[in-house]
């Protein structure tokens, strides 16, 4: 949440952005939960509409109740708050890979239209031009949870014809490669950024932008994507964020 | 039997140039006081395992101790990037470095194993990815009894395990709390292994997720207070999150990085003359 609030309206594109995604947790759902913009929008679903929300994260911590939003997956606060904490090797397996998770919700550095996801090289893998940190728990996340809710800002070095890298798969080339592979979860079927959301089409076989933000036209998203963006035939505005969710969002992440 | 040493002795004694180490801590009780004396022993060579090498990894690449790193995910969390471990990859600064890259659920696999004293451990996991192409350590098998293909990732092959732990017992006995991550793998599946603990107490109190090394399952343990700052030890300190920033500073330049090692690493005797040397605003919080 770094940018400012827009003078026209009375929120930030980045709050926005956490605010929508925070939407798409129905109370109640078991959650694993990438750090950064992800652990924003699931703890602000779990201050507003989801109080039941279960918040896991891969350091092991069960059930997480932070007060402020964590540095890291592995703060003091998530240990401390949780129901349970177990170690590393469990969270993969007992609880991931045994399918008890509902949603995985990941962060992205480029996504491209089947929800591949790549946060591991720009460049060849070889000689790379920027080394990003690699995979975490993202290809299991998306291999093993229910249906995966992907978020990240919106620009065409983001939203790509092409990953780089699959760090983590999607839907593959749209052919059906997650049931060839026998993939136990749905795979991505959100993608939210600043800009609007792209929910993913069976029978197109791709993403295909269904909202955008206020102030935001349906061509300003179609430009900040690199690849030929499909656009459903109705596309409506995201709900503007409600003044309770600003406050809870706000007083979550200013510590 | 564990034997109770000084850090610096059990560095000397039980890492050598050439090993296989894991200094794991999955963002809690990091060893990073273990990583500092590797560095002043000037250890060359390493074969570096962890699933989230941070700033100490950052630290013992820039100063040219690692030959190879086997990982999951290498950053600065909250922060940043790790600029010299980018450096090495991206530039061949100080040195080239060899990588081996996993997801965290075949690192944790793979330390599982090592504990099991198994060959390789199974997942369901890397499937349609290409870390299952650039990894030659991925591999797959199928069920005999279900006919479902999964995959396959050997056993580390570790010289020596070094974790913190919150306390021992004065047999040796180890505990550690809070999110525990990989540690007991780490030790059970190393050949050697060395603890970093906050201190010695009579006898343990009950923890919730307590987890217990019995002595005879560790070689070494040295008794380093703040022994993983800026990381922390549940009920001992905070993490430090300024100083993870502030790294992001330090890191970006190799220069500033070569003298900040040098003054705060290199030139100091310990851990204790370490965190002395330290801007007190970096420093974090101790309890009690």
């Amino acid at each position: 949440m770094v940018d400012t609030p827009n003078a026209e309206l009375a929120w930030a594109s980045d709050e926005m952005m956490a605010v929508a995604a925070a939407r798409e947790l129905e109370d109640a759902t078991v959650c694993f939960v990438g750090i950064g913009l992800p652990s924003t929008a699931a703890n602000l679903a779990r201050a507003t509409h989801s109080p039941s929300a279960v918040l896991i994260y891969e350091s092991g911590c069960i059930g997480a109740k932070p007060d402020h939003v964590p540095p890291s997956i592995g703060d003091g606060v998530l240990s401390r708050s949780a129901d349970a904490v177990v170690a590393v090797p469990e969270i993969f397996t007992y609880w991931l890979q045994a399918g008890r998770i509902d949603v995985g919700f990941l962060g992205a550095a480029q996504v491209d239209r089947w929800g591949n996801i790549n946060t591991t090289v720009v460049g060849e893998y070889d000689a790379p031009s920027v080394r990003l940190p690699g995979a975490g728990g993202a290809p299991e996340i998306a291999t093993s949870c229910r249906r995966v809710i992907i978020t990240l800002r919106h620009n065409p070095r983001a939203l790509v014809e092409k990953v780089d890298f699959v760090t983590s798969f999607g839907h593959g080339d749209g052919t059906g490669a997650r049931q060839r592979l026998g993939l136990p979860g749905a795979g991505p079927q959100v993608i939210i950024t600043d800009l609007g959301i792209l929910r993913y089409d069976t029978d197109a076989a791709q993403f295909v932008l269904t909202e955008v933000h206020r102030g935001v036209e349906v061509d300003d998203v179609i430009a900040a994507t690199g690849w030929d963006l499909r656009v459903a035939s109705s596309v409506r505005e995201t709900p503007a964020p409600q003044p309770i969710e600003l406050d809870a969002l706000r007083s979550f992440v200013k510590v | 039997m564990a034997e109770f040493t000084t850090l610096s002795d059990a560095i000397g004694q039980h890492v050598h140039d050439g090993d296989t180490v894991a200094l794991e801590g999955f963002t809690h009780l990091i060893p990073f006081a273990a990583g500092h004396e590797l560095i002043r022993q000037r250890r060359r060579d390493l074969t570096l395992v962890r699933m989230t090498p941070d700033i100490i990894y950052d630290q013992l690449i820039g100063m040219g101790c690692a030959k190879k790193l086997i990982f999951s995910w290498a950053g600065n969390p909250g922060a940043g990037s790790l600029h010299r471990f980018r450096d090495a990859v991206e530039k061949g600064l100080p040195h080239a470095l060899e990588i081996e890259e996993h997801s965290h659920a075949g690192m944790a696999t793979r330390y599982a194993t090592s504990a099991s004293g198994l060959p390789f451990g199974i997942l369901r996991g890397y499937a349609g990815t290409d870390l299952a192409s650039v990894t030659k350590n991925i591999a797959w098998v199928t069920c005999p009894f279900t006919g479902e293909q999964l995959a396959a990732v050997p056993a580390l092959d570790l010289d020596v395990g070094v974790i913190c732990a919150q306390q021992a017992d004065r047999d040796g006995n180890v505990l550690l709390w809070g999110i525990t991550g990989v540690q007991k793998e780490t030790v059970l599946g190393a050949r050697r292994s060395i603890v970093l603990v906050e201190e010695v107490v009579d006898s343990f109190g009950p923890h919730v997720n307590g987890v217990v090394l019995p002595s005879w399952t560790v070689d070494a343990i040295a008794v380093v207070p703040s022994g993983s700052f800026p990381s922390y030890a549940q009920d001992y300190s905070e993490r430090a999150n300024g100083f993870y920033a502030y790294w992001e500073s330090i890191s970006r330049d190799r220069d500033v990085f070569q003298s900040w090692m040098s003054e705060h690493v290199l030139e100091t005797r310990d851990h204790q003359e370490f965190l002395a040397s330290l801007d007190p605003q970096l420093r974090g919080t101790r309890h009690g």
